[in-house]
C-alpha cells in the first residue's frame, strides 16, 4: 500500500505532466463554458426536480445529510406532472407550438416568393437587395417590435386610417392576440427563412424549367414539380431557423399577444418573477428545452442545418 | 418597364420589412403625444429624450457592459474557434462544441433563468458574484456571444488557407509567433465583425439582462421594454430614429469602404 502523501505526489506530477501551452489554452474556454454554461444547466435540472418552499431560495436541497451519515436523494416529480395536468401549462404548449408554427408557415409563404424574385434578378442588384433584408434586423430587436405596436394598437397608425376613410366605426382589436403575435414573428425572423431559401434557389439551374415548359407544363406543375422539391433543403433549414427562436419567444407575445397569447417563454417568466416558483419555472425550462430540440433533430436528419461543426 | 410578378412581390416584401421602421422614423417628429395623430414638427421628444437622465444612464451601463463583454468574447472566442479547428482530436472535444453552440438554439429565458439559479446558488456558497452590479450581466453576454463569436471566426479559419501557416511553422516560427504574424492579420476582419455582432447582441438582449441583472444594473433594453409594456412612447420614437441612423450612416460607410476595395 502505498502512503497517502505518496498518493498525492504522484497524482500532482501527473497532473504537471499534462500541463502544456495546448492543454492550458484549451482549458480557459472549457472552464468557462463548464462554469457558465453546463454548470447552470445541471442546477436547472436539479432544482426542476426540487420541492417548492415559501423560504429564501425558494427550493428545498434535493440532495441532503441525515445524522451525519445518511445522503438523501429526495427527487420531486411533481413539477413535471403537474405541467401536464394543469390545463394552463397545457394551453401552453398548445399555444407556443401554434404559434410558432403558423409563424413559420407565414414566413415561408412571404420568404419563398421573394426569396425567388431575388434569386432571378441579374447578379449586380442581388448583393443589395440581400443586404436589404438583413438591413433592418442590425435594428434593435425591441424596436422592431415596438414598430408592430404601433402600428397595430386601438390607437395606432392601420386603425387612424380605417377611422379616417371610415372604414370602421370603431378601433379594430388587431392587438393583443396570437395573430399580432405571429406578424410580429414573422417580421422579425423573416431573414432566417429567406437567406437559405435564397441559397437553395439560386442554386437551380433556370434550363430545368425552360425545359419543363417547352414538353407542355404549366407553370403551376412546373413550380410544384421542379422548384420546390430542389429548394427542399432550404425549406426544411428556414423552417428550422424560425421554429426554433419562435417557441421559445417571449418578448414578442409578451408585448403583442396579450394575456391570449400565453406561450412557454411567458409561463417560465411568470412562474419566476411573479410566483416566485422557481422549481415551476425550472422544469418548464426543461420541457421548452425538449420542443426546441425536436425540429433541429429532425432538420439534422435531413442534413440540412450544420449546427455541430465535423472537425 | 413592363409589370412584372418578381417585381410586384420585391416590391411588397421590401415594403413589409421598411415599413414599420419608416412609420418610426417619421412619427418621432410629430407634436402629438398621441403617435398615429400628426398635428406637426416637433423636435420636443428629442428634447425630453437627451434631458431624461434614466434613459441617459441606462444606455451608458448598456454601452459599458456591450463593450466589455464583446471584448472578452471575441478573445475567448477566437481561441476557442483555433482550438477547434487547429487542434485535432483531444478528450472531451463533442461536449465541448456542443456546450458552445448550444446558446445559439436554447430560448432566452432558458439561458437568462438557468444562469440566475446559479448565480443566486454560487453567492450563497462563495459570496461572488454579487447580483448587484454589472459583473452578472457582463458574464451572461460573454456566454451568449461567445457561441456567435466562435461560429464566425471558426468558418473563416475553416476557409483560410492552411499551407501559409504550415509554410511559416515548417521554416521555423513558433506556434504562437505564427498565430500573431499570419493567422491573426488574415482573420482581423472576421474578428472586427464579431466584436460588432456580440456588441449589437448585448446591446439588444433584453430577456437574459432582466433574469440576471442587479438593481445597479438596469439596461437601455430593459428601459424600453418596460415603457412599451404600458404601449407608445414618442420618446422611444426618438430613440429609435436615432439608433436607425446611427446603423444607416455604419452601412452607408462600410458599404463606401467595400466599394472602394473592389476597384
Amino acid at each position: 500500500m502505498y502512503r497517502v502523501e505518496e498518493r498525492i505526489i504522484f497524482w500532482i506530477t501527473v497532473l504537471v505532466g499534462k500541463i502544456s501551452g495546448r492543454n492550458l489554452l484549451i482549458s480557459v474556454p472549457f472552464l468557462w463554458i463548464f462554469l457558465f454554461f453546463i454548470c447552470p444547466c445541471l442546477i436547472l435540472i436539479g432544482i426542476s426536480l426540487s420541492e417548492g418552499v415559501i423560504a429564501s431560495p425558494p427550493y428545498t436541497s434535493i440532495v441532503e445529510w441525515i445524522s451525519g451519515h445518511m445522503l438523501q436523494i429526495r427527487i420531486n416529480l411533481g413539477n413535471y406532472m403537474l405541467l401536464f395536468t394543469d390545463e394552463m401549462y397545457v394551453r401552453g404548449f398548445i399555444t407556443s407550438v401554434l404559434v410558432a408554427g403558423v409563424s413559420t408557415i407565414c414566413c415561408l409563404l412571404v420568404g419563398f416568393p421573394m426569396a425567388y424574385a431575388i434569386a432571378r434578378t441579374s447578379e449586380k442588384i442581388r448583393g443589395i437587395l440581400l443586404m436589404l433584408v438583413v438591413l433592418p434586423f442590425w435594428t434593435s430587436f425591441l424596436i422592431r417590435v415596438y414598430a408592430w405596436i404601433m402600428l397595430l394598437s386601438p390607437c395606432g397608425f392601420i386603425n387612424s386610417l380605417l377611422l379616417k376613410f371610415h372604414l370602421t366605426d370603431a378601433p379594430l382589436q388587431l392587438m393583443n392576440n396570437s395573430f399580432a403575435a405571429c406578424v410580429g414573428i414573422v417580421y422579425a425572423y423573416l431573414p432566417f427563412m429567406i437567406f437559405p431559401l435564397y441559397n437553395a434557389i439560386e442554386k437551380i439551374d433556370y434550363s430545368l424549367i425552360e425545359a419543363s415548359y417547352d414538353l407542355g407544363s404549366s407553370p403551376m406543375t412546373a413550380f410544384f414539380s421542379i422548384v420546390v422539391p430542389l429548394s427542399a433543403p432550404g425549406i426544411y433549414a428556414g423552417s428550422a431557423l424560425v421554429f426554433v427562436p419562435a417557441i421559445g419567444e417571449f418578448v414578442i407575445p409578451e408585448l403583442l399577444g396579450g394575456v391570449q397569447t400565453l406561450t412557454i417563454g411567458r409561463l417560465v417568466w411568470n412562474e419566476f418573477f411573479e410566483n416566485m416558483s422557481w422549481p415551476t419555472a425550472a422544469s418548464l425550462s426543461i420541457v421548452l428545452l425538449i420542443f426546441v430540440v425536436f425540429p433541429i433533430v429532425f432538420a439534422q436528419r435531413r442534413r440540412e442545418i450544420e449546427l455541430f461543426s465535423k472537425d | 418597364m413592363r409589370f412584372r410578378w418578381s417585381n410586384c412581390v420585391l416590391f411588397f416584401g421590401y415594403l413589409f420589412l421598411y415599413f414599420p421602421l419608416i412609420c418610426i422614423v417619421v412619427y418621432s417628429f410629430n407634436e402629438s403625444r398621441f403617435v398615429a395623430h400628426w398635428t406637426g414638427f416637433s423636435l420636443k421628444w428629442y428634447k425630453a429624450l437627451v434631458s431624461n437622465s434614466i434613459i441617459l444612464r441606462a444606455t451608458f451601463t448598456s454601452v459599458k457592459i456591450a463593450s466589455l463583454s464583446a471584448t472578452i468574447s471575441v478573445i475567448l472566442g477566437t481561441i476557442t474557434a483555433i482550438i477547434i479547428t487547429r487542434f485535432g482530436r483531444f478528450n472531451g472535444k463533442t461536449i465541448f462544441v456542443g456546450a458552445i453552440t448550444a446558446p445559439l438554439v436554447m430560448p432566452e429565458v432558458v439561458i437568462g433563468l438557468s444562469l440566475l439559479l446559479m448565480f443566486v446558488g454560487m453567492e450563497k456558497i462563495f459570496g461572488w458574484p454579487i447580483r448587484s452590479g454589472m459583473t452578472t450581466v457582463t458574464i451572461a453576454h460573454i456566454t451568449l456571444t461567445l457561441s456567435y463569436v466562435t461560429m464566425l471566426v471558426q468558418a473563416r479559419l475553416h476557409d483560410m488557407d492552411k499551407a501559409i501557416e504550415e509554410a511559416a511553422l515548417d521554416l521555423g516560427a513558433s506556434p504562437l509567433k505564427v498565430f500573431f504574424v499570419i493567422t491573426l492579420p488574415i482573420i482581423s476582419p472576421t474578428i472586427i465583425l464579431g466584436w460588432l455582432l456580440a456588441f449589437a447582441l448585448s446591446l439588444d438582449d433584453v430577456v437574459i439582462a432582466s433574469f440576471v441583472a442587479g438593481p445597479g444594473a438596469t439596461t437601455l433594453p430593459m428601459i424600453v421594454f418596460s415603457s412599451l409594456r404600458f404601449g407608445i412612447s414618442p420618446e422611444i420614437n426618438a430613440l429609435a430614429t436615432i439608433l436607425i441612423t446611427a446603423l444607416s450612416i455604419g452601412v452607408i460607410i462600410s458599404a463606401i469602404l467595400i466599394y472602394k476595395k473592389k476597384i
